[in-house]
């Protein structure tokens, strides 16, 4: 019980460190400074020692801690043992304010000298979100309770969750995101509790907090639609559940905020706007995680969901009106100083960005939340499936993805015609060649077509910026290719960072587009030596299979890759046996090549071997997606790096 | 203060809060489900743990629906592995007990579990006082579209589904739905 006394302990403490701040400011007693720090630190350490506790009770199958007898299992391999902290409601929670304490220890630690109440009050609101979750631990999400009897044994973590190795990468992935992003809230309050609003402070000193939770969200984002690829054999990778919107709201609002906070270093404007997004993407993360743990829109199968909801109502509600109230009582701070100069320049394309992403945004939450409207105003139960978001998001994407060609060619300020046409119109080559390549592939679809041209298009445009810049390093200095490109991104690793972001989305996009509109699948049911074809591609089944595990049994058939009468490999799909679980969970045989995937399901089998049901699906350009995903983490390590030179540039 | 923006602000806030404390009241698991009002399925499995006088059966016994015609049945899905099947195991447990002599008939279903496993489980939680049978390849389970352990279905005296329960049950709702039935079974 040494875990759940620390939980309360570290409640004492915390509330300590809220109290102390405002009173220290409002006395002039700023001796009392460090003891809320101190509050912070050692709220760090008494979650440090909850959370290692639960990892110990998990791992020896102590059975008599509540939560352990809810997800753990002696059969379960040691790995997924120690993940399954994370793999389920309390746990979860626990995990989450481990993370924020740790955050806001480590934020208190580097920024505690800086004269001024802005960090004081920073990390008074952190204090406050995780006063919040440890309420949650010692109410409705307390993973700590005691079981009695003692039962000998626990069903194990939910199958999905233990079937795969990426179930160790996402989820901690998402949390360190989801939870960075309390960091530029907790500023931007402290801001504007402390009146250093106006000094744009707040925003220098998270640039790179919001560019790592940023990074993060996005690497998660992606971990998960690859999990959900490689897991659950229906061979998408995205289908608009509630959970995965909930991770994506918050990307779009922070996308948003990194590029509209450039027009606020830069320009001094949209201010009042920005502190907006911080906050929302704030709200969003907490509103994600009340949608999909409350139980308030359908998601996977928990059953007892308990009160938790109105803790986080209630949460949501007191975080909403203060920050409601807190930027209208500043908004005559915010004004801008600078002002558009003319539509046609940078500024005017991120704040096109900015309402594209935003409007994305409520287009999401409104599918997301429209059965919980029908459901209180006609009283009717509906689902708004992928046809709905794919409609909508559609035109939105498209549209971002021309801006994100158009932007980086822009200047600030204003551009002349003849710089436009100089800098526009190259580009469209780009736009060209994908758009006969995509003809030429038989895509006759207008938002395909669109699509390719303007990822052929923003491509072109991203390039070209490192290409002008590295011609013009050449020239005055003399270097060689390789030389001028490392110093030209060392140079401006702000930029170039952002640019290497974008060829990450690209990627992306033309991955999602073109597997969306050339995928092929092909069903049938076959004999060991029977072969089954899908463009192109010839597999054999060679044999049947079963093995017994500790935790699962396994069936599989063995396929072979034809080319001709040659073997060029083997494929392997799976179903597995868990003896929780009511339905088998597949593991479908994936083989990349840089064009797409080959994706191979066992859908169904004779259980004397004698035939089986695949499914195979040609998913091409798959592979772009997730090595995209790696492009945009990696442009934004390159502008999160510190540099000895400059500094928050 | 920008008491424009501000009422703005909260004229789009306000009903959102108002939205997602109603979303708590529903519960989007209650998916009407098209069972209730259909004749249950038949099934015919054999006891595993015997239960207690007065409500017991011997082991080995094989409990059929045909023979409990004219009673009302509360059929329970429950599993050794299940920490929500802990919570109700009490109460379903204790309010059998009070119907013996009635025309009510408990019957619990065990789901994916070994029987072993199952009368270790009982005899830890203090036992059952009705007969609990085995669903050998979780066959009855699945003709009765079980979603997941716990779930309880009522039938009443004419063999039909009147009511399923998803999750933990309790006295209240038991009490409510078999008198109800019992009371429906009598005219």
């Amino acid at each position: 019980m040494l875990a759940h006394d620390s939980i309360l302990v570290s409640m004492a403490v915390v509330l300590f460190g809220i109290v102390a701040v405002p009173v220290a400011m409002r006395t002039g007693r700023r001796g009392l400074l460090p003891y809320a720090f101190a509050a912070v630190y050692t709220n760090f350490f008494l979650v440090s020692v909850a959370a290692f506790a639960m990892v110990y009770a998990l791992v020896t199958h102590d059975f008599s801690v509540s939560y352990v007898a809810q997800v753990g299992g002696r059969s379960t391999p040691l790995l997924f043992t120690v993940i399954s902290l994370w793999g389920a409601l309390e746990g979860s929670i626990l995990f989450w304010a481990w993370v924020l304490s740790m955050y806001a220890a480590a934020v208190v630690w580097i920024n505690s000298r800086r004269p001024g109440n802005l960090v004081p009050y920073a990390a008074a609101t952190l204090l406050f979100v995780s006063f919040f979750f440890a309420i949650l631990l010692v109410g409705p999400a307390d993973p700590f309770g005691v079981v009695s009897p003692v039962p000998p044994d626990g069903p194990g973590p939910n199958p999905l969750l233990q079937n795969h190795i990426l179930m160790a990468i996402h989820p901690p992935l998402l949390y360190l995101g989801y939870v960075g992003m309390s960091v530029p809230f907790a500023f931007a309050v402290g801001a504007m509790l402390s009146g250093e609003v106006e000094t744009d402070d707040w925003m220098r000193i998270t640039r790179r907090w919001t560019l790592s939770a940023w990074a993060l969200l996005s690497a998660a984002i992606i971990a998960g639609m690859w999990w959900s690829y490689e897991v659950l054999g229906w061979g998408g990778y995205w289908a608009w559940d509630p959970v995965e919107n909930a991770s994506f709201l918050p990307w779009l609002t922070a996308t948003a905020f990194l590029h509209s906070a450039m027009v606020q270093e830069r320009r001094g404007m949209l201010r009042l706007w920005n502190l907006n997004l911080v906050v929302g993407t704030f709200l969003l993360t907490i509103l994600g995680t009340f949608l999909t743990r409350s139980g308030i829109v359908s998601s996977v199968h928990a059953f007892t969901t308990g009160t938790i909801g109105y803790y986080f109502l209630a949460f949501i509600a007191i975080v909403m009106l203060a920050s409601l109230a807190l930027v209208a009582g500043n908004s005559e701070r915010l004004r801008s100083t600078g002002r558009f100069d003319s539509a046609a320049s940078r500024e005017t394309v991120f704040l096109l960005n900015n309402l594209f992403l935003t409007a994305f945004m409520f287009t999401v939450l409104t599918g997301t939340l429209f059965p919980l409207v029908a459901e209180a105003i006609k009283g009717v139960k509906v689902s708004v499936g992928e046809p709905f978001f794919n409609r909508m998001s559609l035109p939105i994407v498209v549209t971002l993805l021309f801006l994100m060609g158009v932007g980086p060619a822009l200047p600030w300020k204003a551009a002349s015609k003849a710089e436009l046409k100089a800098k526009l119109v190259p580009p469209a080559a780009g736009a060209g060649l994908m758009l006969v390549i995509a003809l030429v592939a038989g895509a006759r679809n207008v938002y395909a077509l669109l699509a390719f041209a303007f990822a052929g298009y923003a491509a072109f445009a991203n390039l070209r910026e490192y290409w002008i810049g590295m011609r013009a390093r050449r020239t005055a200095h003399g270097e060689g290719w390789g030389t001028a490109l490392v110093r030209l991104v060392g140079g401006n690793r702000h930029r170039y960072g952002g640019y290497t972001a974008h060829l990450g989305v690209i990627l992306v996009a033309l991955g999602i587009a073109a597997s969306s509109t050339f995928r092929t699948e092909y069903e049938a049911t076959i004999k060991p030596g029977e072969t089954i074809s899908l463009s192109g591609h010839t597999l054999r089944l060679k044999s049947m299979w079963g093995r017994e595990e500790p935790q699962r049994s396994v069936v599989g058939a063995t396929l072979e890759v034809m080319d001709g009468s040659v073997v060029k490999g083997t494929m392997e799909p799976r179903m597995n046996f868990y003896p929780m679980s009511q339905a088998p969970v597949p593991t479908p045989a994936v083989r990349s090549r840089l064009l797409g995937d080959l994706y191979v399901n066992l859908q169904a089998f004779r259980p004397d071997g004698s035939n089986a049901t695949i499914r195979v699906i040609y998913e091409p350009l798959v592979p772009w997606i997730w090595f995209g995903g790696g492009v945009v983490v990696f442009g934004a390590l390159i502008a999160i790096f510190p540099t000895g030179r400059r500094t928050d540039a | 203060m920008n008491w424009k923006r501000a009422t703005i602000a909260a004229a789009c806030v306000v009903p959102l809060i108002i939205l997602f404390g109603y979303g708590l009241t529903r519960d989007p698991k209650d998916i009407p489900s098209p069972l209730p009002g259909h004749e249950a399925s038949p099934f015919a499995l054999a006891v595993f743990a015997p239960g207690q006088p007065p409500l017991n059966r011997a082991p080995g016994d094989t409990v059929r629906l045909a023979e409990l015609k004219g009673q009302v049945v509360v059929l329970n899905f429950w599993a050794s592995w299940c920490l929500s099947c802990r919570d109700e195991h009490q109460i379903l447990s204790e309010t059998a007990k009070t119907y013996a002599g009635k025309p009510v008939h408990f019957v619990g279903v065990l789901y994916n579990d070994e029987p072993a496993n199952g009368t270790q489980w009982i005899e830890q939680m203090g036992g059952q006082s009705y007969p609990s049978v085995n669903d050998p390849g979780a066959r009855t389970a699945i003709n009765y579209g079980l979603y997941g352990v716990p779930e309880t279905y009522f039938l009443d005296v004419n063999g039909r589904i009147a009511y399923k329960a998803t999750g933990p049950v309790n006295e209240r709702l038991i009490r409510h739905v078999v008198d109800s039935l019992m009371a429906a079974g009598a005219k």
